[in-house]
């Protein structure tokens, strides 16, 4: 509840700020957001599975959205930019379905 | 089942009941008492992380949706130039369409203009040759005395051929406009013009030049001398205007038949 209501804040938050991403941070930013959507499903998960830690999840957040960058980054730098984000975009998904899937057998046993 | 992305599983920090949830029931209840308010730290900084998660989200999709050329890669920038050239062919092959269409458009409304205004002519001119339309302009006006009622269909014929001769291009004889069937015969009072009774004195009015009409009728030996030899006399006025107006009804002939011709 608390966090949905974060969540909600901070959109509200950025519609009316219209931030505008700094060109350093350009190609890293939606990766990180994939991410950390990561992250958030897997305490979802977590918490129906009994097991949810507040520590674990803001460990495992910060550090899913700094490996992803961290990927990105040396991706660009080796030349294999385009692959290798594309790599980290597909095991992130796979990983969100998974969880979700997980989450729906949990809630609705189907 | 792969194991969650969180890190290894504290059961000693974990809530009062570690096992997963058997039924459905039991996960809602979970997640239920997981997400109601409460003041932990937990939530604290779940609600932190959140936050700034929704905002990244946002800040990322206003990006995209910003975002020019000068990021995409090199194959999405071939994709997009090849759509473009191919939308800007297919434009240019449809502006060379519909400017030949409004070439056409244009030449074709010119050609009816055209054709309406020579058919049009053409109705006036053989208006007037018909008598089915009056006609008005420079003319002369010959008044035929005839008192003795000698003049016959054959001299009023002659003046007609007189008149026409000198380039006249409409006539009338009183009020019987005479065209290329009419026909002219001697009667009691005295002349019938294509069965129109007509008396004397016989007023002729002829469109045409006036000063060669009014010599034609005086040529020695011609149709005016003609006629003082019967008994009669002419009189002649030039008009700037004439009028014209006697008008026959059009009928269509009985036995002759326009010869077919090939249709422009």
């Amino acid at each position: 509840m608390i966090p949905a209501i974060g969540l909600a804040l901070g959109i509200i938050i950025g519609l009316l700020l219209q931030p505008a991403v700094p060109l350093w941070l350009q190609p890293y930013l939606p990766i990180a957001v994939i991410a950390a959507l990561d992250a958030v499903f897997g305490a979802v998960r977590a918490i129906l599975d009994g097991i949810f830690d507040d520590k674990v999840f803001v460990v495992s957040f910060l550090s899913n959205v700094v490996v992803a960058a961290f990927i990105v980054f040396l991706g660009d730098k080796l030349g294999v930019g385009a692959q290798l984000s594309t790599g980290v975009v597909v095991v992130l998904g796979v990983r969100i379905f998974s969880n979700v899937a997980a989450i729906r057998r949990h809630l609705f046993n189907a | 089942m792969t194991t969650p992305p969180a890190d290894p599983r504290p059961a000693d920090q974990g809530p009062a009941d570690p096992r997963p949830a058997a039924d459905p029931q039991r996960a809602w209840r979970r997640l239920l008492r997981a997400g109601s308010p409460r003041r932990t730290r937990a939530n604290a900084l779940a609600m932190l992380l959140a936050g700034a998660l929704g905002f990244a989200i946002i800040a990322q999709v206003r990006q995209t949706s910003i975002e020019g050329l000068d990021n995409l890669r090199e194959d999405e920038l071939v994709r997009i130039f090849a759509g473009v050239d191919q939308n800007g062919d297919r434009l240019t092959e449809e502006i060379r369409g519909l400017e030949s269409s409004l070439a056409r458009l244009r030449s074709q409304s010119t050609n009816e203009a055209e054709a309406q205004r020579a058919a049009r002519q053409r109705l006036d001119a053989l208006g007037i040759l018909a008598g089915t339309a009056p006609a008005t302009g420079p003319g002369i006006v010959l008044t035929i005395s005839d008192p003795d009622r000698k003049v016959t269909g054959t001299v009023m014929l002659d003046v007609i051929q007189e008149l026409r001769d000198a380039g006249a291009e409409a006539i009338q004889v009183g009020d019987a406009r005479v065209v290329a069937n009419t026909w002219f015969t001697k009667t009691p009072e005295g002349i019938g013009v294509s069965g129109t009774q007509e008396r004397p004195p016989y007023v002729v009015k002829a469109i045409g030049d006036a000063n060669t009409l009014a010599g034609a009728l005086e040529i020695p030996g011609g149709v005016s001398a003609t006629i003082r030899s019967l008994g009669g006399s002419t009189d002649t006025t030039i008009e700037d205007r004439v009028d014209v107006d006697a008008l026959l009804s059009l009928t269509p002939p009985q036995y002759a038949r326009p010869v077919p011709t090939s249709t422009p």
